[in-house]
């Protein structure tokens, strides 16, 4: 299998195609699939509420993504790690880490630090693609000390011109590195529009010239990333190498929270595009199967509130900072001028 | 000789590099080497040679073009638990990975809380004076040395291009070693047989002097040295190896200004905000009392290395240092 889907697979019926049944996946994992996607959806616009009343700095909105960082994450197992963008900053929350800790980390409090290898998920990244090789290194490491685990990175359409992107692909490839590459194609870096990005017709074309094969799938759709993870995360086991997976979305949130999309995007389009909202689309496909009712979407959002206002309460009520944590964990074994400058800190600021 | 003296080959330093890998290799199986051209046929310099024959094709290995890729790569790695040590191939063909270096070589330990360790070794030759075409020469040290999270070693002996590289490999940090090339084959001395460390952080008195302090580190330690021999009837010079710009040695280095109260710094990199700028700024700080006279650098200029029928009018010469050296005295 190296050929790159041409079409956009979905398993939720779009009104041309009914809904599908993803193999393997019973009702109670669909069912904790939907709460995966509530409590990212709830962190995230209360993240933006936080943000507004001052509780928390800039934030990068991920309205409309969580089907894809949701899908990812059922499709792997806890030994499996994953490399998130800053887009992806709670995904972690779907490992068990404290949603107080990724609030910490935009509140710009050093608690908002974890260590990686408690939940396998690396550190927030913030410049564009340069996790991708990260995630090549380790998986291909992982693989060298013959673990089975695999990796999963995710990243932005605009992260397809990175250099970063190219070269961790092209590793990843070369060394059969069990790792499913996931693209949130979401059509808009900041403001530029894919069109200005790439001249290339399908971003999953790219998977040609790594010689891995491509899915795309349906972003909109939990269900369609999951499949198409499954499947990525299949071949790396198998020892066969990556997987590119688009997943084809669109922005309809601004990029974060200092952002002014009046300026350059067409309101009518957003307005279409939440339309096929990703967590109603998969509320109103586990409706149709009988899974779902309005009782049970209320207390799932309920019980996902209440993780929030916990969460930003442990955050407040942490104290401020140590200020000497400035000098603390850079190195393991520091150079003794950070000592020096330890030292005039404390005698000045005394 | 004693009975406890340890058994020393004769090696060239680029030599010494390659016992160096093959004994931290055959010491921990979690050290693997990684980088272009360094498996197949050990490197283009031969610093990796024999690694693949000895250790597999998987803990030497041959990589794409992408230093940024080897790099990142090796972040990736060492979440694994694998110890890389990269080679870059040339000073100059590493700038590509100082996105990586900066944003996260030097940044994830912090990143993690202290909670993940990063313990790659980044290795390459260095300088120039090798009559190589552009971009083969460069001196970059001073971009690793102001990066956070990052330390630097650079030796100028074969025993210490052995130590300090087995030290670096061994350290819990991240640490950039550069090598210079220009004496990988003519530099050659005793080296220790076996494992062999030299600890990150401690200066060497390449030799003792009395009226002024030449530092160095690399391929200008042996030019301070020619220096000094230079000036033997009139002056008597000490010359401070470095060996590690990171942790630096300050006390080596206000011990050596304290006896003399003259100090000329020589470095092959650009003058501006180069090492040597560091050195002058220290000894402006803590040792200002001990100065009998400016701290004057010696350095290449703020032009970018020049073709190679020009680069002798631009590497720090034994003359420009004897001139330095003669004006502090005048001073």
């Amino acid at each position: 299998m190296d050929a790159v889907e041409q079409g956009l697979r979905r398993v939720i019926g779009d009104g041309n195609e009914p809904d599908r049944r993803v193999e393997g996946l019973d009702d109670d994992a669909l069912l904790e699939l939907h709460r995966s996607l509530v409590l990212l959806r709830t962190y995230d616009e209360r993240s933006v509420v936080y943000h507004r009343q001052g509780r928390i700095g800039t934030y990068a909105i991920y309205r409309g993504h969580e089907a894809i960082q949701a899908g990812l994450v059922h499709a792997l197992e806890p030994r499996d790690w994953i490399f998130p963008s800053y887009r992806d900053s709670a995904i972690g929350l779907l490992r068990g880490l404290p949603a107080a800790t990724v609030l910490q980390w935009w509140r710009g409090h050093p608690s908002g630090w974890w260590n990686p290898e408690d939940v396998n998920v690396a550190s927030i990244c913030v410049p564009i693609a340069t996790q991708v090789p990260h995630a090549a290194g380790l998986a291909w490491g992982l693989a060298l000390k013959g673990s089975d685990a695999v990796a999963a990175v995710l990243f932005g359409d605009g992260a397809t011109s990175e250099g970063a992107f190219h070269e961790g692909a092209n590793i990843a490839a070369v060394v059969k590195a069990p790792l499913v590459l996931v693209c949130n194609n979401n059509q808009w870096a900041i403001s530029t529009p894919l069109s200005a990005q790439t001249a290339a017709a399908r971003l999953a074309d790219k998977a040609v010239g790594y010689g891995m094969p491509g899915l795309r799938v349906d972003g909109h759709d939990v269900l369609s990333v999951y499949e198409a993870v499954r499947e990525g995360v299949a071949r790396a086991r198998a020892g066969e190498g990556p997987t590119f997976v688009e997943a084809v979305t669109y922005r309809s949130a601004p990029h974060a929270t200092a952002d002014d999309p009046s300026l350059y995007i067409d309101p009518d389009r957003v307005a279409a595009e939440q339309e096929r909202d990703c967590v109603a689309l998969y509320e109103a496909y586990l409706t149709r199967l009988g899974l779902l009712d309005d009782a049970r979407i209320d207390s799932v959002r309920e019980e996902a509130l209440a993780t929030m206002r916990a969460a930003i309460q442990a955050a407040e009520d942490e104290a401020p900072p140590d200020p000497e944590l400035v000098f603390s964990h850079a190195y393991a074994n520091p150079p003794a001028s950070l000592a020096q400058d330890l030292e005039e800190l404390r005698r000045v600021h005394a | 000789m004693s009975a406890t003296a340890v058994a020393t080959r004769e090696l060239l330093l680029v030599e010494a590099v390659n016992d160096a890998l093959h004994v931290e290799l055959a010491r921990d199986d979690s050290v693997m080497v990684l980088g272009e051209d360094v498996g197949r046929l050990g490197g283009v310099f031969r610093a990796t040679s024999g690694l693949r024959d000895a250790f597999g094709a998987n803990r030497c290995v041959d990589t794409p073009l992408s230093e940024a890729g080897i790099l990142g790569a090796a972040v990736g790695l060492c979440m694994a638990g694998w110890r890389p040590v990269v080679e870059m191939q040339y000073d100059a063909f590493s700038y590509p990975c100082l996105d990586q270096l900066i944003n996260h070589v030097g940044r994830y330990r912090w990143r993690t809380g202290g909670t993940m360790a990063f313990p790659l070794v980044v290795r390459m030759p260095y300088g120039g004076g090798v009559r190589a075409p552009e971009l083969h020469d460069d001196s970059p040290e001073t971009y690793y040395v102001h990066t956070p999270g990052v330390k630097v070693a650079v030796p100028a002996t074969p025993a210490d291009a052995k130590g300090l590289l087995a030290a670096a490999i061994r350290d819990p940090d991240p640490v950039v070693v550069l090598e210079p090339k220009l004496v990988y084959r003519t530099a050659r001395g005793a080296v220790p047989e076996g494992e062999h460390v030299v600890e990150l952080g401690r200066a060497r008195v390449a030799r003792e002097g009395s009226d002024v302090t030449l530092v160095a580190w690399g391929a200008m330690v042996g030019v301070c040295e020619r220096a000094a021999d230079a000036l033997a009837a009139q002056v008597s010079a000490e010359v401070l190896d470095l060996r590690t710009l990171k942790p630096l040695d300050e006390e080596s280095l206000l011990a050596s200004v304290r006896k003399t109260g003259k100090c000329v710094v020589v470095q092959e990199a650009p003058r501006t905000c180069g090492f040597a700028s560091e050195v002058a700024a220290l000894l402006a700080e803590r040792a200002i009392l001990d100065l009998h006279g400016p701290v004057l650098r010696v350095t290449g200029y703020d032009v970018p290395y020049p073709y190679w029928q020009l680069e002798d009018w631009y590497m720090p010469s034994v003359e420009r240092v004897v001139d330095a050296v003669q004006r502090v005295l005048a001073f």
